[in-house]
C-alpha cells in the first residue's frame, strides 16, 4: 500500500484516503446519460423515492407494531391510527405507496419493452429488474399480511393454499410454509419476518445488481440509437453541450428527475390524504375471521392480472382439471416476462412504432392485461367468467406468437 | 408536446384502470339500495289517532309495573326498575322518547318482534324475550292497548332528555349487543367500559351469532352504508339477527358520528393538513421545474 | 447562457425549498417518538392510606410508573429521632395526626432497591443505609430518597401529579 502522507484532518488528506471527487465523477457528473429521453426515464429515480419512503414510513410502523394475531389489528387501526402522532400519515404514505409502485413499475417495465431496453446487452438488466418485481411482490404480498384484517388473511389462505398445487395436493408443504395447520400467529410472525428484514435486504442487493448491470450497456433512448458514449462525452466536457447526445447524471439527468418527482409527489400526496381506499380496502378494517369468508375477496389491483389468469380456464380441458391449468398459468405468468429478450427474435433495437407488427402486439397486450385487471376484480359470475376465459388464452396466445411476429418484422426490414 | 402526447397515454390507461377497478368493480359488487327511509312509511300508526296521557302513561310504569319488570330508567331524578340478561341486556330507557321514531317506538312495544323484523327467527318455539303489548290479557291489540301504548310512549317522551351526547346515543341504542372496544381502549386486560353489555355467550345463544364490535365499521362501510343499514338491517344482510332499531334521524346520525369519532379520529387531522401539504408540494414541483429548465436551456 | 462561476441561485432556492420540506418531516418524525398519550396518562397511581391497612414501624410497597414507593407510617420514636437530627416538619407527610415517609424506593447511588431490615433501609448493592425518614446514613449514597411529585385528597394520595405538600417535601431535601 501506498502510504498517505497528507494529514487526516486537511482537505487534500481525505481527498486522497476516501478519493470522494474521483468518486463523485464516476458516479454524477461525468456518468453519461443519452439525451434524447422522454419523462419516462425518471422512472427509476421515482421507485427509488418510492422505496425509500416505503423504508422510512415502515420504519416508524415498526416501532408500534405488535407480530401478534391477538395484538396486530388494534396496534395498527388505534394505537398507530389514532395514537401515535403522525401515525394515521405514516400508515397512509406505506399503504399507497406500496400500490403506487407497482403502478411506476408497471409503466417502467413497458417502457423498457416499448424501446427494446432488454436486449442486445441489456438482458442483466432486465432479469434484475424482473426479480425485482418478484420480490417486491413478495414484499407486497408479506406487507399485506400484517395489519391482520378479513383480507389479510384470506389472502394468505388462499395464496398460501396455491402451494398444494392443485392436484398433487402437496399439504404437507402449505402446512410447512404456514408454520401450522391454518394461517396463524406462526404464519404471521413469520411473514413479519419475512416483510421487515430479509425480503428488503434482497430488494437492496438486487437493486445494486440492477444499477450495476445498466452501467456497462449505458441507458437506453427515444430512438434506440447505439451511441459511441467516450466521443460524446468529450464534445460535452469540451463545453459542446449542446452538440453533444450525452448529458451527465448530475446535475442534468437528476434536474428532470426532481421536475418529474415533483409532479409526481402531488400526485401521490392527494391520493395518501383523499383518495387512498384503492390502496387501503375497506374490507381490511374487519379483524380477520378464520370462520367467516368475506362476500367478495380479491388481491390488491396490481396482483389482479395474473389472479384472473389462475380463474381463468373454468373448465376441465385437455384431460387437465381447471383449478390445474389456472394454476399452471398463474404460476407462468409471475415469471414470462423473465424470458422476454430471449423469444423477442428481433436483432435490432428499436422502439416499437419502429417495429409495425410489434406495435400491435404491445398495444394487444396492454388492453388485454387491462381487462384481466377489471375481470380479476369483478365476481366470477355469468359472462365475466367467459370474458376471462378469453382474455387468458390471448394472454398465452400473445406469448407464443411473440418470436413469429419479431421474426417478421425482423424480415420485412431485411435484417434477417 | 411528445411528452404530453406520451403524458396523455399513461393518463388515459391509468384512468381506464382505475375506472374498471373501482368504482365500477365496486358498483358490481354491491348494488344500489333505496337510502334510509326514517318516516318508517312501512309501519301503521298502532295508536290509531289516540293522543297519548303522559300521567297515564306514568301510572302504567310507575304503579302497574309496565316495562319496569324489565327495564330500568331515570322518573322524577330517580333510578327505577333494574336492567337484566334476557338472553340480550335491558337497554336502559330514560333516552329512549328521544332517540327512537314515535311511530316505530309504539309499533314496537306493540309487538317488538314484528316492528323490528325479526319475526323471521322467531321460529321452533323461540320468543322474543319482551311480550307484545296486551293490557287485559285478551290475546288482541284493542282498543285498550292503542290508548296504553300512546301513553307510554308520551311519558317516554316526557322523561327524556332534550340532548345527549353522540356516545351517550350509541350507549342506549347499540351497547346492549355490539362493543365499541376503541371508545375506551384497554392496554392492560382489563375490561373495557365500551365492550357489549351482554356477556358473548347469551348473545350466541339468543341470536345464533355474535355481533361484531363496531370501532371500525366507520371504515369498512363507510357513511352511506351505515345510514342505509341501521335504518334497516335486511336492505344489506337479507335475514340478519340484528333487528331494525327505529333510531329517528338525529339519533342516528350521533350514532354514526359516535362511529366516526372512536373509528376515524385522525379524519379532521387528515383534512387539515392535507390542503397545507399539497400546497407546499406545489411549490416544490414548481422550483424543480424552474431548476430544470434553467439546467437543460444549455442543453437543447 | 452558461457561466459555471455564477452562483446557481435558482439551485440554491429549490435546495431550500427541499429543505423545509425534510426539517417538517424531522419535526413529524420528532413527535412520532413521543409517549403515547395513554402511556402518560397511565402515569397516575392512587394509594388510599384509609385503606392501606398501614402498621405503624412497618413500611409498605406501592408502585407507581414501574417504581417501588415506600410508605412508612413513623412510630412516636422514630418522629422523636426525625427531631433530634433537626429534620423540619415539612420532611415528612402530616396528615391526621399521622407521620408518614413517601418517597420513591430506589437508591440514590445506583439505582437497587434497598430492603427494609426493621429499623432502616439497608442496600444490597453496596451497602448504603437510608433510616425511617429516608434520608441516607452510611455507605455511598449521595442524597436521600427521592420524594415523588403526589396530591392530597383527605386520606387518598394521587401521585404523577404535584401539590403544596410533595413541593414542600422536595423542598426540605434540597
Amino acid at each position: 500500500m501506498a502510504l498517505i502522507n497528507e494529514s487526516f484532518f486537511s482537505a487534500e488528506g481525505l481527498e486522497k484516503r476516501l478519493a470522494g471527487k474521483k468518486f463523485w465523477k464516476v458516479m454524477m457528473t461525468e456518468y453519461w446519460i443519452p439525451k434524447d429521453i422522454n419523462f419516462l426515464w425518471a422512472m427509476g429515480v421515482v421507485l427509488a423515492t418510492t422505496f425509500s419512503i416505503l423504508i422510512v414510513s415502515g420504519i416508524f410502523l415498526l416501532m408500534y407494531y405488535k407480530p401478534d394475531t391477538a395484538l396486530a389489528f388494534d396496534s395498527v387501526n388505534y394505537t398507530i391510527m389514532q395514537e401515535v402522532s403522525y401515525g394515521w400519515l405514516f400508515r397512509h404514505m406505506h399503504g399507497v405507496a406500496a400500490s403506487v409502485v407497482f403502478l411506476i413499475i408497471y409503466i417502467h417495465m413497458f417502457t423498457g419493452i416499448y424501446y427494446g431496453s432488454y436486449k442486445k446487452g441489456r438482458e442483466m438488466i432486465w432479469i434484475s429488474g424482473m426479480l425485482l418485481f418478484v420480490t417486491f411482490s413478495a414484499e407486497g404480498f408479506s406487507g399485506y399480511m400484517l395489519p391482520w384484517g378479513q383480507m389479510s388473511y384470506w389472502a394468505a389462505a388462499v395464496i398460501t393454499n396455491l402451494f398444494a398445487g392443485g392436484s398433487l395436493e402437496a399439504w404437507g408443504l402449505v402446512e410447512w410454509i404456514r408454520g401450522g395447520f391454518t394461517v396463524g400467529d406462526a404464519t404471521l410472525t413469520r411473514f413479519f419476518m419475512l416483510h421487515v428484514f430479509l425480503i428488503p435486504l434482497v430488494i437492496i442487493g438486487v437493486i445494486v445488481l440492477h444499477f450495476y448491470t445498466l452501467r456497462i450497456p449505458h441507458v437506453n433512448n427515444q430512438t434506440s440509437e447505439d451511441i459511441d458514449y467516450d466521443a460524446e462525452a468529450e464534445k460535452y466536457l469540451a463545453g459542446n453541450k449542446k452538440e453533444s447526445k450525452v448529458i451527465p447524471f448530475w446535475p442534468v439527468f437528476l434536474s428532470k428527475d426532481f421536475a418529474v418527482l415533483g409532479i409526481f409527489f402531488i400526485f401521490y400526496f392527494y391520493l395518501v390524504f383523499f383518495n387512498y381506499d384503492f390502496a387501503m380496502d375497506p374490507v381490511n378494517f374487519d379483524p380477520a375471521n378464520s370462520m367467516k369468508t368475506p362476500t367478495h375477496i380479491y388481491p390488491e389491483w396490481y396482483f389482479l392480472w395474473s389472479y384472473e389468469t389462475l380463474r381463468g380456464p373454468f373448465f376441465d380441458m385437455l384431460g387437465m382439471k381447471a383449478g390445474d391449468i389456472g394454476l399452471m398459468i398463474f404460476a407462468l405468468a409471475q415469471v414470462i416476462f423473465v424470458v422476454f429478450p430471449f423469444l423477442d427474435r428481433d436483432p435490432d433495437v428499436l422502439p416499437a412504432h419502429k417495429r409495425p407488427r410489434f406495435f400491435i402486439w404491445f398495444w394487444i397486450m396492454i388492453l388485454d392485461l387491462l381487462v384481466l385487471s377489471v375481470y380479476g376484480k369483478l365476481p366470477p359470475l355469468g359472462a365475466n367468467s367467459l370474458v376471462g376465459f378469453v382474455a387468458t388464452g390471448l394472454f398465452l396466445l400473445l406469448w407464443v406468437s411473440l418470436p413469429f411476429i419479431t421474426k417478421a418484422d425482423a424480415k420485412a426490414r431485411g435484417a434477417l | 408536446m411528445r411528452e404530453l402526447k406520451v403524458l396523455a397515454i399513461l393518463v388515459f390507461f391509468t384512468g381506464i384502470l382505475y375506472w374498471g377497478v373501482e368504482p365500477y368493480a365496486h358498483s358490481q359488487m354491491h348494488k344500489h339500495v333505496e337510502p334510509a327511509d326514517f318516516t318508517f312509511s312501512d309501519i301503521k300508526d298502532v295508536r290509531d289517532g289516540k293522543v297519548g296521557n303522559v300521567a297515564a302513561g306514568k301510572s302504567l310504569i310507575v304503579d302497574q309495573f309496565q316495562c319496569q319488570s324489565c327495564h330500568s330508567m331515570t322518573v322524577d331524578g330517580k333510578k327505577i326498575g333494574a336492567s337484566m340478561n334476557l338472553g340480550v341486556v335491558t337497554p336502559d330507557l330514560t333516552t329512549a322518547g328521544l332517540i327512537y321514531n314515535e311511530k316505530f317506538l309504539a309499533a314496537f312495544i306493540a309487538n317488538p318482534a314484528k316492528a323490528s323484523h325479526v319475526a323471521h327467527k322467531m321460529v321452533d318455539g323461540k320468543t322474543h324475550p319482551m311480550t307484545s303489548f296486551d293490557l287485559n290479557y285478551d290475546g288482541t291489540f284493542g282498543d285498550d292497548d292503542a290508548q296504553g301504548v300512546a301513553d307510554i310512549v308520551a311519558f317516554l317522551k316526557s322523561i327524556a332528555p332534550k340532548e345527549i351526547t353522540n356516545k351517550e346515543a350509541f350507549s342506549a341504542a347499540c351497547q346492549r349487543c355490539h362493543g365499541a372496544k376503541y371508545g375506551d381502549f384497554r392496554f392492560d386486560g382489563t375490561k373495557s367500559s365500551m365492550s357489549a353489555k351482554t356477556p358473548d355467550a347469551s348473545i350466541l345463544k339468543y341470536m345464533g351469532t355474535i355481533p361484531p364490535d363496531l370501532s371500525q365499521m366507520i371504515r369498512s362501510r363507510g357513511h352511506e352504508y351505515l345510514e342505509e343499514f341501521i335504518n334497516e338491517p335486511a336492505k344489506h344482510l337479507e335475514g340478519t339477527a340484528m333487528p331494525r332499531v327505529g333510531l329517528n334521524q338525529e339519533a342516528q346520525e350521533q350514532v354514526v358520528a359516535y362511529l366516526e369519532e372512536i373509528g376515524d379520529s385522525s379524519k379532521d387531522k387528515r383534512a387539515e393538513l392535507g390542503p397545507k401539504f399539497l400546497g407546499y408540494l406545489v411549490i416544490f414541483a414548481l422550483f424543480a421545474w424552474l431548476w430544470k429548465a434553467k439546467i437543460w436551456r444549455h442543453i437543447h | 447562457m452558461s457561466n459555471t462561476n455564477r452562483r446557481d441561485f435558482l439551485g440554491m432556492s429549490f435546495a431550500a425549498v427541499a429543505a423545509v420540506g425534510g426539517a417538517a418531516s424531522l419535526v413529524g418524525m420528532k413527535q412520532a417518538w413521543d409517549p403515547l398519550p395513554s402511556v402518560l396518562a397511565a402515569g397516575f397511581t392512587t394509594i388510599d392510606l384509609a385503606k392501606a391497612e398501614l402498621k405503624p414501624g412497618e413500611p409498605k410497597t406501592f408502585k407507581w410508573r414501574g417504581k417501588p414507593i415506600f410508605v412508612l407510617e413513623m412510630t412516636k420514636q422514630q418522629i422523636a429521632d426525625a427531631d433530634a437530627e433537626g429534620l423540619p416538619k415539612e420532611y415528612h407527610l402530616n396528615l391526621n395526626d399521622k407521620t408518614y415517609t413517601l418517597v420513591i424506593g430506589i437508591c440514590t447511588h445506583l439505582g437497587c432497591i434497598p430492603a427494609w431490615k426493621g429499623i432502616k433501609w439497608k442496600c444490597a448493592c453496596h451497602g448504603g443505609e437510608f433510616n425511617p425518614s429516608g434520608k441516607q446514613i452510611f455507605g455511598p449514597p449521595p442524597k436521600p430518597f427521592v420524594v415523588p411529585p403526589f396530591k392530597v385528597d383527605g386520606m387518598v394520595l394521587t401521585l404523577g401529579e404535584t401539590g403544596p405538600e410533595s413541593k414542600a417535601m422536595i423542598a426540605a431535601r434540597a
